[in-house]
């Protein structure tokens, strides 16, 4: 059986000039001791599905269990078993580093004691042992990440939902992070995390959920979806707008897809299947046509590809 | 669940009083506007305000009490209002801890300050020449009734906090009614010299009440005439019974708010 299970979840957000369906027929099955990601643009109602399964908002329609539970009907023994750090950091500025754990701890009913050591060995584990007794006021956007990420895993939740975790966080902290959570999921917690970015999915998550407009439009190991949206992509840059054209026929002969010509006419880009083999390619057939380039390269595709291709636009235009 | 409450309770209780201790606004709240207020009352209008039956920095103590617990109780609505856009409540929400022990610890922290100030002010007024008239007990009484009304209205303003949700809107909202309401009532002066409409407010404001009930137990009421409406005649009994409706209605309300509220 699933640990997290969604199905048919809707949600409705109303205000007085227009209604918002953050959720419409969101489904989700994950494992017990997996990875599960969910991607999707601004909007896309990420974070309104971690609400409903973090027992935050009670969804319109449909039915959500953790663990076999019933979010809504029994949210306190949801609450009992799961660790969640929300979009936002929900941290008390006054407090300290340490408090802020204490406090939470204390909420779990772990016992004044037990709280504050556990307090303790979360400040050094997140690596916030200088500021540990400093009150958050004073901290910087990450550190407060990090505290309420910390926050999460009091507990050793058997479930961990994570909205963004890594958003705000530097290079060393965001794999610092990743680690932790695969120790973690190692252990045989199953973590539900949203991000904005594949290459945190691809590191992470065994099985990912692409979400547009409030429901999953696929479904896949990472793997599964970079096949989907084609391995690589060529990208070039001209020198001359003139030789757009011809440059454009040399790169559909080598990729495979198709090319899409920036507005300039001089920055071109094409789906490849294997990169470094197309590249070296295009780039003799470019040079025996004397097209002068700026830059060329492969990389890897992104977030932004992947909607490209599942929902015919872009994440920003996603939103409006 | 129904045991977790009293530990829950307290623990937010210990975090606010962490947060008093760290912002200096609640010091001068608690401390500072206490003492200021009554020096500036007893000595500026002092020796030009005329009571009929009593002396006027006699008959002023009850006033102040009265104004700075219901202004205490504000700090409640300010509180559930600030953490509500820190985002706190979210993590609150997601912790297995009792409903009611977010608002449970508010307002017990709002209390502990309020007697704080209580006790100061209380201390102030003795060094201008106030005296409480009555026995030790009605003493104690008087500044029981003035708590536990603060404490009622706490609840109140904490439903309200949530449902406006701007800390800003909280501050100002209070100014705004709660300051005419205290200067149209007998705290400050006696009913019977203000105009007619202003009179019949005044003595069935409930403020009036508070603070005739207040001045009862201190025995400051000395040979002022008390005025012939209901909630002044029996201003002691209109206070407990008031406050505990405050509390029948308002617990379950803000609970069921707070069961349903979420930050950003
Ligand atoms: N409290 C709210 N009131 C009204 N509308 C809301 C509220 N919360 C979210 N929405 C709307 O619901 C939709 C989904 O929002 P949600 O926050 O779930 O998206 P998201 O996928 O998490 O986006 P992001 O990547 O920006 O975090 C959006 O259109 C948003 O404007
Ligand atoms: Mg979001």
């Amino acid at each position: 059986m699933p640990i997290i299970e969604a199905e048919g979840l809707r949600k409705t957000y109303r205000s007085k000039d227009r209604e918002v369906r953050a959720l419409d027929g969101f489904d989700l099955a994950a494992e017990q001791g997996t990875v599960t990601g969910l991607l999707g643009p601004n909007g896309a109602g990420k974070t309104t599905a971690v609400k409903v399964l973090t027992t935050l908002i009670r969804p319109d329609r449909g039915i959500a269990r953790v663990d076999g539970i019933d979010v809504g009907a029994d949210p306190q023994a949801v609450r009992r078993i799961i660790g969640s750090s929300g979009q936002f950091a929900a941290v008390d500025e006054n407090l300290t580093g340490l408090e802020n754990l204490e406090m939470v701890g204390r909420l779990y009913h772990l016992g004044i004691r037990a709280a504050r050591a556990r307090a303790a060995e979360l400040i050094e584990l997140f690596d916030l042992t200088e500021a540990g007794d400093r009150p958050v006021k004073g901290f910087s956007g990450g550190m407060r990440r990090r505290i309420d990420l910390a926050g999460a895993l009091v507990i050793h939740p058997k479930v961990l939902f994570l909205d963004e975790p890594t958003t705000g966080l530097d290079p060393r902290s965001r794999i610092a992070l990743w680690g932790v959570i695969k120790e973690l999921v190692a252990d045989g917690t199953t973590v539900l995390l949203t991000t904005q970015y594949l290459e945190e999915a691809d590191q992470l998550a065994s099985s990912i959920c692409v979400i547009d407009s409030g429901r999953v439009i696929a479904r896949g190991t990472s793997d599964e979806l970079k096949g989907r949206i084609g391995g690589h992509r060529i990208v070039i840059t001209l020198v001359d707008a003139a030789d757009s054209e011809q440059a454009r026929l040399v790169l559909a002969r080598h990729g495979d897809g198709e090319v899409s010509v920036g507005e300039s006419g001089r920055d071109l880009e094409v789906p490849v299947r294997s990169g470094a083999p197309a590249l070296h390619g295009a780039l003799a057939d470019l040079e025996a046509a004397d097209i002068r380039l700026h830059d060329a390269g492969v990389r890897r595709p992104t977030l932004d590809d992947v909607f490209l291709t599942l929902t015919g636009h872009r994440a920003e235009e996603a939103t409006t | 669940m129904t045991s977790t409450w009293l530990a829950d309770g307290w623990t937010v209780t210990w975090r606010n009083m962490l947060k008093f201790r760290r912002s200096p606004d609640y010091v001068v709240f608690a401390v500072l506007q206490p003492i200021m207020f009554v020096l500036l009352f007893s000595q500026v209008y002092g020796g030009s305000i005329r009571v009929d039956g009593t002396n006027y920095t006699d008959y002023l103590m009850a006033g102040i009490f009265g104004q700075t617990v219901l202004f205490g109780a504000t700090f409640s609505g300010f509180g559930m209002a600030q953490d509500l856009k820190d985002g706190i409540i979210d993590r609150f929400r997601t912790l297995p801890m009792s409903p009611s022990a977010v608002l449970v610890g508010r307002t017990n922290a709002d209390l502990a300050l309020n007697t704080i100030s209580m006790v100061i002010m209380i201390l102030t007024g003795l060094v201008v020449g106030w005296r409480f008239r009555g026995t030790v007990v009605e003493f104690l009484g008087g500044v029981a009734l003035l708590l536990l009304f603060s404490y009622s209205f706490s609840w109140v303003m904490a439903l309200l906090g949530m449902l406006v949700r701007s800390p800003e809107v909280i501050n100002n909202a209070a100014f705004m009614v709660l300051f005419p309401l205290t200067f149209i009532s007998n705290a400050f002066v006696q009913t019977q010299n203000l105009p007619g409409p202003l009179e019949a407010f005044a003595n069935w404001n409930p403020v009036s009440a508070l603070v005739q009930a207040a001045r009862e137990l201190f025995g400051n009421v000395g040979d002022a005439p008390v005025p012939d409406v209901f909630p002044m005649q029996h201003s002691v009994a209109m206070v407990v019974v008031g406050s505990a409706l405050l509390l029948v209605v308002f617990v379950p309300l803000a609970v069921a708010r707070y069961s349903r509220t979420t930050g950003r």
